[in-house]
């Protein structure tokens, strides 16, 4: 879990760990290699997935051939996912498999962005701002699936800036400010720092 | 015309466009996912006509040497094309897109060499299409066979695209990597593969359309250059990047112009107007009112983000007096140049002058403007033809002539610059490369006016500007000032708004200027100095033709200020300099010298992305002890 | 509200837009007068800078109206909006990146006195002090010089807001002022942005995100001062 304001450098650090942007110094180690030289492509079929903030849903695409498009072989030490899988998961998305990305919600265009990614069959998942202008429903029903996928074995690192957001998912919490890390802890021990949330995320 | 000819026109323009959809789709393809206008691409149709002609011959003729040469014709091109992009175009994917065109374009020149070397200059007309090589009749009237053939083929290979890009994966991820190719590396597609298949694919589509023109037109060496601007066309009118968009405006041109050709002469209120003289321009004028009335192209869709175009660029300082010092002393060396050297030098340097007044007003709407332009000769042709027609058929004297011809280029920039200033990116670049095309060919159809195609002879200056020297300083001193105008335009609030339009349109729409407007103003200016060049060369020559308004002429252009570096003042003026005096020095040399050029250029692009002046400037602070030099200096 | 006792500078009444279907602002109605500080708050996509763009004139409201000091606006082009004395700044950052600090003020300056056209003289020589007072007052004098290109996210919005105060508006929309900022520079801002609209007499609406104090889909505006004062 990331937590930080809008430009602390939450987004960039993720970016980062998948390759899209080069750090200045510094390693990224993940699943045991050196990833920070690597092309993002590489990184991901390392196991390591992505979902941006942005979305960045294939617009043109319909929903089966997004998903068509995440699909690598999987791996052993992750969950293995399959379109049908997925809509089990995510039921929304299984009545619209050929619409074109284009043409849903916020929201549904938020669930397809993690379906691809899981698509992918990573052993850990970046998401980057999930709950960002969905509606408190939407949000909710995101937490839930964030814990399903938690339950499943997988590894998530969140950025938020959603308090009660993050509160309900994570576990651990870093704290991002103009780049740095300010501090990390346990969500129950932010949760009671009360000068720590002030000082950082007060809004 | 009666029933039966509308319907062989029809069935005519039916098979014309089926070539013309293919090397179109292509270039659509390469564009959609590798984001690289690719400018070689006509040189690979010209590759596939060429290949089969020799491969009918290897294989002993006959149906195999027919349909065999096709399909390996297509087949060589593609591997070319996918060499191409493991050699070349992988170095340069993060290069400002204006030198990737530059870097394409170079590898038109080499080919178009090798074609000539290995093929020679004469057109080569290649053999009937066993098995086709009859007629049928329709509607009482003979039709060949093969054109038949070719009607079904175009739709077949829209056919098969569709459902390589929809049913089978790789599709899926070009498709995808085409919206957003970042996106599709996050998620563990290989793009470099991904990026060389397309490549290739483009490339077969190329050859194979060149390659099936065989029984139909012969191999020629111009080839590269009319098919590329055909192509662009179709692209560009059935919207970048949209493969149903390029068979529908393949189909709409192919139409138009081979209904052009059946009307022929059509006497219109008294007048005898020649339709089949109009089949050189219609397909510009279709393009040009395609995008002022739907500015992404018939299928096309406006792009979601504008691509930054590489480094941003450092803020203009006013030149060091030391900078003024070694300027004033480069001055001084050209006007002491004549009392050393004469003759040819002078021609040479008269020749520099005019292309580096040429080249820095392409630079002037191109960087500070924001502007690609790819038909800057229209306004240095419309300047020499201005003054020259002035001077031969108005009878008016020498120096008067000089002076009008640029106002003829700014009026035609002022027309032209009202509807580009309405596009931006390629669009923009397509819709200036029609107008110049329109230009050229008014030029040379309009005989009785204007000389065809011999152009105007007798363009003579005044007695007493008659002398090498005395016209060089005319040059010197026309040339001079137009660049030192422009330069110190740029330093005026003008330049600076019309740079703000450039770094934030949004900015400067919001602090009250009028992007639009301020750009046409800028685009005639830049026309008004091209167009100054342009009457000085008409009257150093003595003679012009419709060569100074055609597209090679504007590639030039773009090839000095590219050359130069598009972020500093003083890169077109090197970029014309190296440019007019490697193509002076490397064409009387060297038989090949389009390839030595394209070769030289390839160099310099993949060693100094930033330009020549970009290189010196970096050279120079390394020189001085490593202090940093103003990047956009004097 | 204790504020708004002089006639409303702005007055926006049933103004809405929707994209392809989707609402994006409904039904939105507010008024800012001289001196008043006024906020737009809602989460991120409830249709802030959809309504922003509409007061600037960047794109067209589906219905409702727009008045700036009684006079209709609605359907003005952004720089006829700008002319009138209405300043803005963007969300994401709109600069001239490859104009020094000093040379973004001195363009809205040259702007602001109507000498764009000028052809001959040197636009870095014109309107210096005017500039060099206006970054004064947005803290950003030392970094005059630099360019705008490599500045820091923070330094770019107080650029744009000396930008915005170039032609003295009566009305200055700020897009998301303070986002991304650290909580000092962020109360320093508002401060800021409230000094003008007090020491100044302009009218300042801007907009805020913050989803713990509103979830609602649809922009509320409310009168509000920073936490500082």
């Amino acid at each position: 879990m990331l937590l930080g304001r809008n430009g602390a450098g939450k987004s960039t650090t993720m970016k980062s760990l998948i390759g899209l942007v080069r750090p200045l110094s510094g390693e990224i180690a993940f699943a045991g290699r050196r990833v920070e030289r690597l092309q993002p492509y590489q990184i991901a079929r390392l196991g390591l997935g992505y979902v941006p903030e942005e979305r960045r849903i294939f617009t043109d695409l319909n929903v089966m051939e997004n998903l068509e498009v995440g699909r690598q072989p999987p791996r052993e030490n992750a969950p293995r996912w399959t379109p049908e899988r997925l809509f089990e998961l995510f039921p929304n998305l299984g009545r619209m498999r050929d619409r074109p990305g284009g043409r849903m919600s916020g929201g549904e265009q938020q669930m397809l962005t993690i379906a691809r990614t899981l698509m992918g069959n990573p052993s850990a998942i970046l998401l980057d701002e999930p709950s960002e202008g969905l509606a408190p429903v939407i949000v909710e029903q995101m937490a839930r699936t964030i814990l399903e996928l938690k339950r499943e074995g997988l590894c998530v690192l969140l950025s938020e800036q959603n308090l009660h957001f993050a509160q309900l998912v994570a576990d651990r919490a870093y704290i991002v400010e103009k780049g740095q890390i300010r501090y990390s802890g346990s969500m129950a021990e932010l949760a009671a720092d009360d000068a720590v949330r002030e000082q950082y995320l007060s809004v | 015309m009666t029933a039966s000819a509308i319907l062989i026109q029809f069935l005519n323009g039916l098979a014309s466009a089926s070539s013309l959809f293919m090397v179109a789709a292509g270039l659509s393809l390469i564009f959609g996912v590798t984001r690289i206008v690719n400018f070689a691409h006509g040189s690979l149709y010209m590759l596939g006509l060429y290949l089969s002609y020799s491969l009918f011959e290897l294989l002993g003729g006959g149906p195999l040497g027919f349909w065999g040469g096709v399909i390996a014709a297509a087949l060589i091109v593609a591997v070319f094309g996918a060499l191409v992009e493991v050699l070349l175009l992988r170095r340069i994917y993060h290069a400002p897109e204006l030198l990737q065109l530059l870097a394409t374009f170079a590898l038109g020149l080499i080919v178009k060499d090798v074609a000539l070397w290995v093929w020679g200059p004469e057109d080569l007309l290649g053999p009937r299409a066993p098995g086709l090589a009859g007629a049928v009749e329709i509607a009482g009237r003979r039709f060949p066979e093969y054109d038949l053939f070719l009607i079904a083929i175009g739709p077949l290979v829209l056919g098969a695209l569709w459902l390589l890009l929809t049913r089978t994966r790789w599709g899926t991820l070009v498709r995808a990597a085409t919206e957003d190719r970042e996106m599709a590396g996050a998620l563990g597609v290989n793009q470099r593969w991904l990026f060389t298949g397309v490549f290739a694919l483009g490339s077969l589509l190329a050859g194979l359309g060149g390659a099936l023109q065989l029984p139909r037109e012969p191999a020629q060496l111009f080839l590269d250059l009319s098919v590329i601007s055909d192509a662009f066309v179709v692209v560009v009118v059935g919207g970048l990047g949209s493969i149903g968009g390029a068979f529908l405006a393949a189909l709409l041109i192919a139409e138009i112009k081979s209904f052009c050709i059946g009307l022929g002469d059509v006497t219109l209120f008294g007048a005898v107007f020649s339709f089949s003289k109009l089949t050189l321009v219609v397909e510009f004028i279709v393009m040009a009112v395609v995008l002022v009335l739907r500015p992404w192209g018939l299928l096309g869709r406006a792009p979601a983000v504008a691509r930054s175009s590489g480094a941003v660029e450092p803020p203009l300082v006013l030149p060091s007096p030391k900078l003024r010092l070694a300027g004033l002393a480069m001055l001084a060396a050209l006007v002491l140049l004549p009392a050393v050297f004469s003759g040819y030098t002078l021609i040479l340097m008269i020749d520099i002058m005019i292309f580096a007044l040429f080249s820095v007003s392409l630079f002037f709407i191109m960087g500070p403007g924001g502007m690609h332009s790819f038909g800057h000769a229209a306004y240095f042709g419309l300047g020499a033809y201005g003054a020259g027609l002035l001077a031969l058929k108005g009878g008016v004297p020498m120096e008067l002539a000089l002076a009008l011809g640029p106002l003829c280029a700014a009026i035609g920039a002022l027309a032209f610059g009202w509807f580009c200033v309405r596009l931006s990116g390629v669009y923009l670049a397509m819709l200036t490369l029609a107008f110049s095309q329109i230009a050229w060919s008014i030029v040379f159809q309009w005989d009785a006016f204007t000389g065809g195609s011999n152009g105007l002879v007798g363009i003579w200056p005044a007695a007493w500007l008659a002398s090498k020297e005395a016209y060089y300083y005319l040059a010197l001193s026309g040339c001079g000032l137009g660049v030192f105008a422009l330069w110190r335009i740029l330093y005026s609030p003008f330049g600076y708004a019309l740079r703000a339009g450039r770094d934030s349109p949004l900015r400067a729409d919001a602090i009250g200027i009028d992007v639009r407007t301020l750009q046409w103003a800028g685009f005639t200016l830049a026309g008004l100095a091209a167009g100054l060049a342009g009457a000085l060369y008409a009257f150093s020559k003595g003679s012009i033709s419709p060569e100074t308004l055609s597209v090679p002429r504007s590639v030039d252009g773009l090839v000095m200020v590219l050359l130069g570096g598009i972020q500093s003042l003083t890169g077109p003026v090197w970029g014309a300099i190296v440019f007019t005096w490697l193509q002076d020095v490397v064409a009387r040399e060297i038989d090949y010298w389009r390839a030595v050029l394209g070769a030289i250029i390839l160099l310099l692009v993949l060693a100094f992305p930033g330009g020549l002046a970009g290189a010196l400037g970096r050279l120079a602070t390394r020189l001085s002890g490593g202090k940093a030099a103003p990047g956009a200096a004097t | 509200m204790s504020q708004a006792m002089n006639p409303p500078v702005l007055r926006v009444k049933n103004l809405s837009k929707a994209y392809g279907g989707v609402q994006a602002v409904s039904d939105v109605s507010f008024e800012v007068a001289a001196g008043e500080l006024l906020a737009l708050i809602g989460p991120n996509g409830a249709g802030k800078t959809t309504c922003f763009n509409m007061l600037n004139g960047q794109i067209a409201a589906d219905a409702g109206g727009i008045e700036f000091e009684g006079r209709p606006v609605r359907g003005l082009k952004p720089r006829e909006i700008w002319r009138l004395g209405v300043g803005r700044t963007f969300q994401i950052t709109a600069t001239f990146s490859s104009m020094t600090v000093r040379e973004n003020v001195q363009t809205a300056l040259l702007s602001h006195h109507r000498r764009l056209g000028s052809l001959f003289s040197i636009a870095t020589r014109q309107h210096v002090e005017e500039a060099d007072a206006l970054l004064a007052r947005v803290g950003m004098r030392e970094q005059a010089e630099r360019a705008c290109g490599v500045l820091a996210y923070g330094d770019l919005k107080r650029v744009e807001l000396a930008v915005a105060l170039a032609n003295r508006p009566r009305l200055l929309l700020m897009d998301e002022p303070t986002a991304g900022m650290a909580p000092r520079e962020r109360n320093e801002l508002m401060q800021l942005a409230a000094e003008l609209a007090r020491g100044s007499n302009i009218a300042v609406l801007f907009t805020e995100h913050d989803m713990d104090v509103v979830f609602s889909r649809t922009p509320t505006a409310s009168s509000c001062w920073p936490a500082a004062n």
